[in-house]
C-alpha cells in the first residue's frame, strides 16, 4: 500500500496547502477588497495580473520562477539580500510559488462576495459611527463568509493539485519538495503502477469531496467561480 | 519542349520515390534529442522516408506504448526498457540493438568551477548538485554510482536535487540554481568540445555503461521506414554524428 515516502509526500502536501491558504487569506483579502471597491483605472491591469496564473501553463510560471529565483534573477538577488539564500529546491520557495499559483482562487471568490454586499450595509455602519476597520470585521467578513470558505477550500485544493510548477522548481527532495502529485508522477515513470493507483485514487476522492464541499457551502451555486 | 523532356525523368523519379517513401513515428529519449534531429533530417534527405520524432523520458514512453501509443520505433535511454518490451511481446523480436553508449559529465555553467578530476565534489564548495532521478533515468543512476565510488554519498546526499529527466537536471545547472550538475555529455557538447562553462568527463570505469537500445515496436512491423531508420542509425554517417556528441558506439 502506501510507503513511508508516500506518507511523507502527503504530510508535505498538506503543510504546503495549509500554509499557502493561510498566507493567501491574509494577502488576498485586501487585494480583493481593493478590487471590489476601487474605481481607479488600474483596477483592470491589477485584476488581470492576479488572474494570470489561472490561464498561464504551469510550465511558463515554473520556468520564469526558476530563472527569476535563480542566483542571477531579480527575486534570487532579493532573497539573497534578505539572507534567505536560494529559493528553488526549498520549502519556502514552494510556498512562494504556490501563493502566486493559487492567488486567483482566493481573490476571485472574495471579490465576488465583497461585490455582492454592495454599498448599503457599509453606509448603515458608517451612520452608526463604525470605523472602516470595525465595519470590515463586524459587517463585511460575516456577510462574505461563504466567499471566505469557498476561497479557502479552493486555494487548499488547488495547491494540493499543483504539479507543473513544483516539478520545475522543486528538485524532488523527499520531505522538502516532493509533494503527492510529483510522487504519483515518479511512481508512474518508474512503472510502479500499484503504488501510483493508491495515491492517484486518493487524490481523486479528495478532489471530489472538496468540490462537493464547495457546493455544500454555496447551495444556490452562487460564487463558485472561478 | 526540351525542358519538359529534361524534367520528365526527374518527375518519374519523384513519383517512384514517393511510392516507396514511408513514415515512421519514433519515441526518442530526451538525451538524444539534438543528435536525432540532425539524423532524422539527413535520413529524410538520403532515403526519402520521413521520421516523426517525439522526445521524452523512457519511463513515460513505456507507459504510453503499453497503452497503445502509435509509436513504431523506440530509441530508449537504457537497455532495460527495450528488453522488457521485447519480453512482453511489444517489439519486433530481434530488432533490438545498442545505438549509442552514453557518457556522463559533471558540469557547471561557471567557467573554471569544475576541475578535470572532479575534485570539486569532495571540496564541497557548492549548495546544490543536480542530477536526473536515479530511479527513472540511467544517467541519474550512473551519477549516484560515481558518487558512491568516490565515497561521497553521505556527504553529498543533502545537496542533491533531482530533475525528472536529464533535460531538467541540465536546466537546473544551466540556470545556476544548482552550481553543479551530472548531465549527459551530449547536452554540453558542441562541435566536438564542451560548449560553455566547465566540465569533468566522468571516466567510463566509474559506473556501469549507459547502453541506449533501439527497437522496432509491434506497431512498426513491416514498416519500411522503420527498418530503413534502424539500418541508417548504424551507417557510417550516423555513427560519426552520434560520436561527435560524445557517445560511443559498438
Amino acid at each position: 500500500m502506501l510507503t513511508d515516502s508516500d506518507y511523507s509526500a502527503i504530510r508535505l502536501t498538506l503543510e504546503l496547502a495549509g500554509l499557502t491558504t493561510a498566507l493567501l487569506l491574509v494577502i488576498g483579502t485586501p487585494i480583493a477588497w481593493w478590487l471590489a471597491r476601487t474605481r481607479c483605472w488600474w483596477k483592470a491591469p491589477v485584476s488581470a495580473v492576479v488572474t494570470l496564473p489561472l490561464v498561464l501553463p504551469p510550465t511558463v510560471l515554473g520556468f520564469y520562477l526558476l530563472v527569476a529565483m535563480g542566483p542571477n534573477g531579480f527575486l534570487g538577488q532579493f532573497s539573497h539580500a534578505l539572507g534567505l539564500g536560494n529559493l528553488p529546491f526549498t520549502f519556502p520557495g514552494l510556498v512562494f510559488a504556490s501563493v502566486l499559483y493559487s492567488m486567483p482562487f482566493v481573490v476571485q471568490p472574495l471579490q465576488n462576495a465583497f461585490n455582492a454586499i454592495g454599498d448599503r450595509p457599509l453606509e448603515v455602519a458608517a451612520t452608526l459611527r463604525a470605523s472602516p476597520l470595525d465595519t470590515f470585521f463586524s459587517v463585511v467578513v460575516p456577510l462574505a463568509r461563504p466567499g471566505f470558505i469557498t476561497a479557502a477550500i479552493l486555494s487548499f485544493a488547488h495547491t494540493v493539485g499543483e504539479f507543473g510548477v513544483v516539478l520545475m522548481i522543486g528538485g524532488n527532495i523527499e520531505g522538502k519538495t516532493r509533494v503527492v502529485s510529483v510522487q504519483i508522477y515518479n511512481h508512474v515513470e518508474a512503472m510502479e503502477y500499484a503504488e501510483a493507483h493508491w495515491l492517484a485514487g486518493g487524490m481523486l476522492a479528495f478532489s471530489f469531496l472538496v468540490l462537493l464541499a464547495v457546493n455544500f457551502f454555496n447551495p444556490q451555486g452562487k460564487r463558485v467561480s472561478p | 519542349m526540351k525542358q519538359i523532356q529534361l524534367f520528365a525523368p526527374l518527375l518519374a523519379l519523384t513519383c517512384a520515390f514517393s511510392a516507396y517513401a514511408d513514415e515512421v513515428s519514433v519515441a526518442v529519449a530526451a538525451n538524444f534529442t539534438t543528435p536525432m534531429k540532425t539524423i532524422a533530417a539527413d535520413f529524410e534527405k538520403d532515403t526519402g522516408h520521413k521520421a516523426i520524432l517525439a522526445f521524452g523520458s523512457t519511463g513515460k514512453f513505456y507507459a504510453q506504448i503499453k497503452n497503445g501509443a502509435p509509436f513504431q520505433m523506440l530509441l530508449a535511454a537504457d537497455d532495460e526498457t527495450p528488453a522488457r518490451l521485447e519480453k512482453e511481446g511489444a517489439t519486433v523480436a530481434g530488432s533490438r540493438f545498442t545505438y549509442a553508449i552514453g557518457a556522463l559529465v559533471l558540469w557547471s555553467a561557471k567557467p573554471g568551477f569544475v576541475d578535470d578530476k572532479g575534485a570539486v565534489l569532495a571540496k564541497g564548495d557548492f549548495e546544490h548538485l543536480a542530477l536526473a532521478n536515479p530511479k527513472l533515468a540511467p544517467y541519474g543512476a550512473a551519477a549516484m554510482e560515481t558518487i558512491a565510488k568516490m565515497g561521497l554519498t553521505d556527504k553529498l546526499q543533502a545537496r542533491i536535487v533531482q530533475g525528472e529527466n536529464i533535460g531538467q537536471a541540465y536546466q537546473f545547472a544551466a540556470t545556476g540554481n544548482a552550481e553543479l550538475g551530472f548531465v549527459a555529455l551530449s547536452q554540453v557538447m558542441k562541435d566536438g568540445k564542451i560548449g560553455s562553462g566547465s566540465a569533468w568527463i566522468v571516466p567510463a570505469a566509474m559506473h556501469a555503461p549507459i547502453r541506449q537500445d533501439a527497437a522496432i515496436l509491434a506497431n512498426g512491423k513491416g514498416n519500411a521506414a522503420a527498418e530503413a531508420l534502424m539500418k541508417y542509425l548504424r551507417s557510417a554517417k550516423a555513427t560519426a554524428l552520434i560520436k561527435s556528441y560524445g557517445y560511443t558506439v559498438e
